[in-house]
């Protein structure tokens, strides 16, 4: 069964309800060369139903970004400063006990590379299972020990196993269940995580470049899943990724990131139409297009820059082909809003 | 299936042990010293007669690749011929002590364990803490240590100083205790005996520290390295994006990976165990079967030598064996 996957037109008036916020979101990082602010002042809006791409290149904190909503920044990255308002309730306030109730069953996360992401030495069945008896899902009774114990929990939640593998397609899902990670190719292992994300029918997923490490054609089968489940289920997405072409095809609105700034958003059809940063134009001319005959890429000049010894001023100065004296002062560099939802963080505008 | 492989390894052992005894005869027979002359005291006021009695009865008037003959023709059927020196034989001298020596192995084994198995998991969950740092220090000194000086310093504190712990020995002579299998442990425990219990374990505990320091050192930088290795993998962060408590997380997801590498470091340790300790026997005065074999090379005591080479390399082999079936377990990437 195959899905369209182009932009539904989506009702103008009826505003779903706001499901995310984030305010002012910091994460650091302290290195022996100083401190690396991955995440700096981010936030955003996220309705029910929403599917937000963040892009960037490798190191501009879009990764850092999902792991801070969910609490999981590894060791010494620290979150510092801001809110992460899930349903109205500040996610970075919680207590532990509180947090991992979330996590799995409200938020689930789809990370990059499916080889490492499912462990090794479970059978796939069991580690989709986990969610599951970790969240309670289909228990009947209380009390861990007679939950333990109970038959008609143990064959609800192999039953709900196998409804989830089959919902994601994966082909003769009683048998898989029993395999291993190692027997399954990389878009099924993507399936199996898929799977485990979905187990626990959460409010939101955060994808983590979830197609980088798979082949063109896998990639296209994994997007059109991620399309199938917010549609059916109204789960909202976050899609992490470098990939503009995956964004714009299946994303509502746009953040891009860069050093940990947040320098444009807006729907999807605004910033391809007319991205305003001049690093998003960038990124854009880095597109090779079919329509257009273009000789040349063009890629952005210099590199990623190192996040502990950023100079003064806009982070992109450097590379950026209309830097102006003052984009390199230490001064602050406000988002200007453009419209409804259109900001850019630039001193041109 | 597994049972067939299984099966398949075990029979494999046959060949094994055939060429073991074919390389520890023909070893034995080049290193310098002859085992009449020796048992003679250089000659002297014994006759020409009485030495070629003796060798005749050795065997060692014939040529070599008859006495190799002899030799393997009777270990087939489970002889390994007499001892020179104890005029006994050789499976009955090494069944009375192999017990002692797999008493020590195991107590070593499980005190090895014991103690390296918290210590790996909690230094690499809390690296570079205080805990980790001085786990680790003690994980060096353990290494580095000779088994006979910390088996000495022990016997000087616990035995000779606080007078909490025997100096030698398995048991107290007055216990009583009626033998089953010969581990003292276990045949205080199969009979009931709780004296012998307490005495025997008492007897244990210095020569199985001693014996068991270097291979607890090794396990814990083994545990510890893999843990951190696996911590960092993606599906740690999977296991705890699923809302996993921190203590499955590791106890679950992490540790499972990190035994892999760590079961077969102990495999190769359970071997060094049995066959490394005639060091710790002499100091302790443990009548195992390390002792018998020190006495035995420096009589030229052939049979025995040959017979108890065999011992240790069949439980050496036997204990990558035991360790290459668990790994099919622990790793379903491997089969047999």
């Amino acid at each position: 069964m195959m899905f369209s996957w182009k932009l539904e037109d989506q009702p103008v008036d009826t505003t779903p309800p706001l499901l995310l916020e984030l305010r002012n979101l910091t994460t650091v990082f302290p290195t022996r060369r100083g401190l690396v602010r991955a995440v700096d002042g981010m936030s955003f809006m996220l309705r029910e139903g929403e599917k937000l791409g963040i892009v960037g290149e490798s190191g501009s904190g879009k990764t850092v970004t999902l792991l801070s909503i969910l609490r999981l920044v590894p060791h010494p990255g620290e979150i510092v400063d801001g809110e992460a308002l899930f349903l109205g309730e500040d996610l970075l306030h919680k207590p532990r006990t509180e947090m991992r109730k979330i996590r799995g069953k409200e938020i689930a996360m789809i990370f990059q590379d499916p080889l490492t992401t499912l462990n090794p030495v479970f059978p796939v069945g069991e580690q989709i299972r986990e969610s599951l008896g970790i969240h309670n899902i289909v228990s009947s009774s209380n009390g861990w020990l007679s939950r333990l114990f109970d038959r008609r929990r143990i064959a609800a939640e192999q039953e709900r196993v196998i409804q989830v593998m089959r919902d994601v397609g994966i082909p003769s899902p009683v048998e898989r269940a029993k395999n291993y990670p190692h027997q399954f190719s990389g878009g099924m292992q993507q399936r199996v995580i898929i799977a485990i994300a979905l187990s626990c029918e959460p409010h939101l997923l955060l994808a983590d470049e979830p197609t980088t490490a798979l082949d063109v054609t896998i990639q296209a089968q994994i997007m059109d899943l991620l399309n199938k489940i917010n549609r059916e289920h109204g789960t909202s997405v976050i899609l992490v990724t470098h990939n503009l072409g995956v964004v714009a095809e299946f994303c509502d609105n746009i953040i891009v990131m860069y050093a940990g700034w947040m320098m444009e958003k807006g729907t999807v059809e605004e910033v391809i139409a007319d991205p305003k940063h001049p690093y998003t134009q960038g990124l854009l001319r880095c597109l090779p297009r079919i329509s257009e005959k273009r000789e040349k890429i063009h890629p952005i000049p210099g590199l990623v820059p190192d996040l502990a010894r950023l100079p003064p001023g806009c982070p992109f100065s450097p590379r950026c082909d209309q830097a102006m004296p003052e984009c390199k002062e230490d001064r602050p560099f406000p988002l200007i809003e453009l419209g409804e939802g259109r900001l850019v963080r630039c001193l041109l505008y | 299936m597994r049972a067939i492989k299984v099966l398949e390894r075990v029979l494999a052992v046959i060949p094994i042990m055939f060429g073991v005894a074919i390389v520890v005869f023909l070893f034995m027979r080049l290193t310098p010293g002859d085992p009449v002359d020796i048992m003679m005291g250089g000659g002297g006021y014994v006759s020409e007669g009485e030495i070629e009695n003796l060798r005749r009865e050795f065997n060692l008037d014939k040529p070599l690749h008859v006495q190799l003959y002899i030799f393997l023709s009777h270990a087939i059927r489970g002889d390994l011929g007499n001892s020179y020196v104890k005029r006994a034989p050789v499976t009955e001298l090494i069944a009375e002590r192999l017990p002692a020596t797999i008493e020590l192995a195991l107590g070593a084994l499980i005190f090895g364990l014991v103690v390296a198995t918290p210590i790996g998991i909690i230094s690499a969950v809390k690296q570079y803490s205080a805990l980790d740092r001085v786990s680790m220090a003690g994980a060096f000194l353990g290494i580095s240590m000779p088994a006979f000086w910390l088996g000495i310093l022990l016997m000087l504190i616990f035995s000779v100083r606080l007078r909490w712990l025997p100096v030698a020995g398995r048991i107290d002579y007055d216990a009583g205790l009626q033998t089953v299998t010969g581990l003292y442990v276990l045949d205080s425990i199969l009979t009931g005996n709780k004296a012998a219990l307490i005495s025997s374990l008492r007897h244990l505990v210095l020569p199985s520290v001693s014996l068991g320091a270097a291979m607890a050192a090794t396990v814990a930088r083994i545990l510890r390295s893999s843990m951190l290795e696996v911590l960092r993998q993606d599906y740690v962060m999977l296991a705890r994006a699923k809302g996993l408590v921190e203590f499955l997380v590791v106890a679950k997801h992490a540790l499972r990976n990190a035994l892999i590498p760590t079961v077969t470091v102990v495999g190769l340790q359970v071997g060094v165990l049995l066959g490394g300790n005639m060091i710790v026997e002499t100091v302790f005065g443990w009548p195992g079967l390390g002792r018998l074999v020190v006495q035995a090379i420096f009589a030229r005591d052939f049979p025995l030598v040959q017979g108890a080479v065999m011992v240790y390399a069949f439980t050496f082999v036997t204990a990558n064996l035991i360790v290459d079936v668990l790994y099919t377990y622990l790793n379903p990437k491997i089969t047999l």
